[in-house]
């Protein structure tokens, strides 16, 4: 019998791990992912709350983050191609033009 | 005991009554499909043939009608060369990726009304699905994945160049794609091809005594003519067909691949080009609808059957054009495949949307 | 028979632990793997994954644009980006040190077991089936975003507004520092030169 728990609990997990990735990775593509999982990871509380307490105000809200992740995905994509023409590489670590 | 017994094998024999039609349809399905996959290959050949003053294939059996097996025969005995240079997980998955999407796709198509059987009511349909037209949108999307896999995986220039464009063009027809049928959504009111299709076979009556069905390609013209050109982009065939450019990337992202994995590519395109016909008819065609059919006073399931057969011999109508224009049409240059869809097809099917909604407003406003 | 029976029964279940298990590896794989290709496909399948636990959710069209947007447009312009910068294993370049890891580890195992007690504090049952059979379609959650949300949708729209003008910004070639740049000009620009051979990503 699954219940709401088993959905938190996997969302936790699987945000926990976008988490780790965000914080180990230098990789500036591999940030993205980190961040796109946190989303995903919330938007799966967002249904399981939705279907748990029967309003559908929580998928309407999943919807909202998956636009506003397409949003930033495509804008950090461009800042992306944009730091590999000029750095050349994707490593956060060597964008550090301002650290004196 | 006896009784519960005897409740048991009843709920038993209810579950197989239930399972069995809808396992016949998926097995019904999965042999047509792949059956007319394998006989689209030869009517290309052949009609490629007639169009060039050919004979084309004539060999293998009358008229050459078993040349696809000949051609699956060659294809499985083929040696299997996996080339040193490529990423050997994603070279092998690659074509399966390519074929599994484009299987996946047809089952929410309505190839036929509902049919009555020993008391029961048979609807034609695998999946009835409430989201159809988005289910197969989801599914086509990830088709794309097969196509850039390949190319990355292959590790030679010309496929990464193929995967690269056909990651590029899938990703912007698919939205044309989506955004042509967008009108036909607000005109029927429902995303299910079922109801889509119901609501076609419904008149309108001109001059007092004319009928004319109502099918999608009289409320729809523009969105017809947008989801066509998408249609032909998202299947890759001429004159979009940038990813496997013969004369400019050899094969493009299927360069590398032989014999059986090969045939997997060259199925999945073919059976792309099966969904997407059966679509093209569902929405703009009336699908199975046989116009004023209800007049000739045929029992409901002699209608169905022949509905199914009205729906064969429709969808097979658009494979023949996406045959006829692949060997009449020349390639797009890139560029100009980039800026139909961006700045040609895209508004378009904006502005139909738009007009669309407009119209409706209007009509349907209480008076 | 029975086992038909428990099966059928058991199916949810058995899908739950199944995709919900894909997706957390398919995360580890994200986390592990060096090579971006690999991570990106890795992605693919948590996405997918997702869907369906969507869809046991019986929240079908959230499930549909889960794979439409993620799956079909956000990802492919990830692996689009790695291919076309070609990026490999050794463009990730060497890892964090060792202290900052173990950091970012305990942090992240921080806010994991901060989320637990949320967990466990949740109200319990889940509907086995939704409450009438129209839930979560698209009909139901476009009657509610059209309706109650229309001022939030009509934001969002806003919002790829600026991500659709941020993007054509960015990915315009000959931006060069010392012009003076104006977004207003590189959109006219766009929009009358007819002949450009890119398009932005």
């Amino acid at each position: 019998m699954i219940t709401l728990q088993e959905y938190l609990t996997v969302a936790a997990l699987l945000f926990s791990l976008g988490l780790l990735i965000v914080l180990f990775r230098n990789n500036a593509i591999s940030i993205l992912m980190g961040i796109e999982l946190m989303l995903n990871a919330a938007n799966i509380n967002f249904v399981a709350f939705s279907q748990s307490l029967g309003g559908l105000a929580g998928q309407v809200f999943a919807l909202f983050v998956i636009v506003a992740a397409a949003a930033e995905a495509a804008v950090a994509i461009a800042i992306i191609v944009l730091m590999y023409q000029n750095l050349g590489t994707t490593d956060v670590e060597k964008a550090k033009n301002l650290n004196g | 005991m006896e009784g519960g017994v005897g409740i048991e094998s009843h709920l038993f024999m209810d579950l197989i009554l239930d399972l069995l039609p809808i396992l016949v349809k998926m097995l019904v399905g999965f042999f047509v499909v792949l059956t007319t996959t394998a006989y689209l290959t030869l009517a290309e050949r052949k009609f490629s043939a007639y169009m060039q003053d050919r004979i084309g294939p004539n060999r293998v059996g009358p008229f050459g009608l078993l040349q696809p097996l000949a051609d699956g025969v060659k294809f499985i005995f083929k040696e299997d060369v996996v080339p040193n240079h490529v990423h050997k997980v994603f070279y092998i998955a690659a074509p399966a990726l390519m074929l599994v999407p484009a299987l996946l796709g047809y089952v929410v198509i309505p190839f036929g009304d509902s049919i009555e059987l020993f008391g029961r009511t048979i609807t034609l349909q695998i999946a009835d699905v409430d989201i159809g037209i988005l289910y197969i949108l989801a599914i086509g999307g990830l088709s794309v994945y097969g196509l850039f896999m390949a190319g990355w995986a292959s590790n030679n220039k010309y496929s990464l160049l193929g995967g690269l464009r056909a990651s590029a063009q899938m990703v912007s027809y698919e939205l044309t794609l989506g955004l042509s049928v967008v009108g036909a959504l607000l005109v029927y009111g429902t995303a299910n091809l079922r109801q889509i299709v119901l609501h076609q076979t419904e008149y309108w009556t001109l001059f007092g005594s004319i009928q004319v069905p109502h099918w999608g390609i009289f409320l729809q013209p523009l969105g017809f003519v947008l989801f066509l050109i998408s249609a032909f982009a998202e299947s890759n065939r001429l004159p979009f067909d940038l990813p496997e450019a013969e004369n400019e990337l050899v094969g493009g992202y299927h360069t590398e691949y032989g014999s059986m994995k090969f045939a997997m590519f060259f199925m999945g395109e073919y059976t792309g080009m099966i969904t997407i016909s059966a679509l093209t008819v569902t929405f703009f065609f009336g699908g199975w609808h046989i116009p004023w059919i209800e007049h000739a006073g045929l029992t409901h399931n002699v209608v169905a059957a022949l509905g199914v057969l009205a729906f064969l011999a429709k969808t097979a109508c658009f494979l023949f054009l996406f045959i006829w224009v692949r060997w009449t049409l020349p390639r797009f240059r890139y560029d100009q495949l980039m800026s139909l869809s961006w700045k040609g097809v895209f508004p378009a099917a904006l502005l139909n949307v738009f007009g669309t909604a407009l119209c409706l407003y209007v009509l349907r406003r209480p008076m | 028979m029975i086992i038909l029976q428990t099966l059928s029964a058991r199916l949810p279940d058995i899908l739950f632990y199944l995709f919900a298990g894909l997706s957390l590896i398919g995360a580890v794989q994200v986390l592990c793997r060096r090579n971006p290709m690999n991570a990106a496909v890795s992605m693919v399948v948590t996405v997918l994954s997702i869907a369906v636990l969507y869809i046991l959710l019986s929240a079908y069209f959230i499930a549909a644009a889960q794979m439409i947007v993620y799956a079909g447009a956000i990802v492919v312009l990830f692996i689009f980006v790695i291919m076309l910068l070609n990026l490999s294993a050794k463009e990730i370049g060497r890892r964090r040190y060792t202290l900052f890891k173990a950091f970012a580890a305990f942090v992240a195992a921080a806010v994991g077991v901060s989320l637990l007690p949320g967990v466990r504090g949740a109200p319990r049952a889940i509907s086995e089936q939704p409450i009438d059979p129209s839930f979560g379609s698209a009909k139901t959650v476009g009657r509610l975003l059209f309706g109650e949300f229309l001022l939030p949708f009509e934001l969002t729209s806003i919002l790829i507004l600026a991500a659709m003008v941020a993007g054509v910004v960015l990915a315009k070639r000959d931006i060069t520092p010392n012009r003076t740049f104006s977004p207003v000009d590189a959109i006219l620009d766009l929009l009358l030169k007819s002949d450009r051979k890119d398009k932005s990503p």
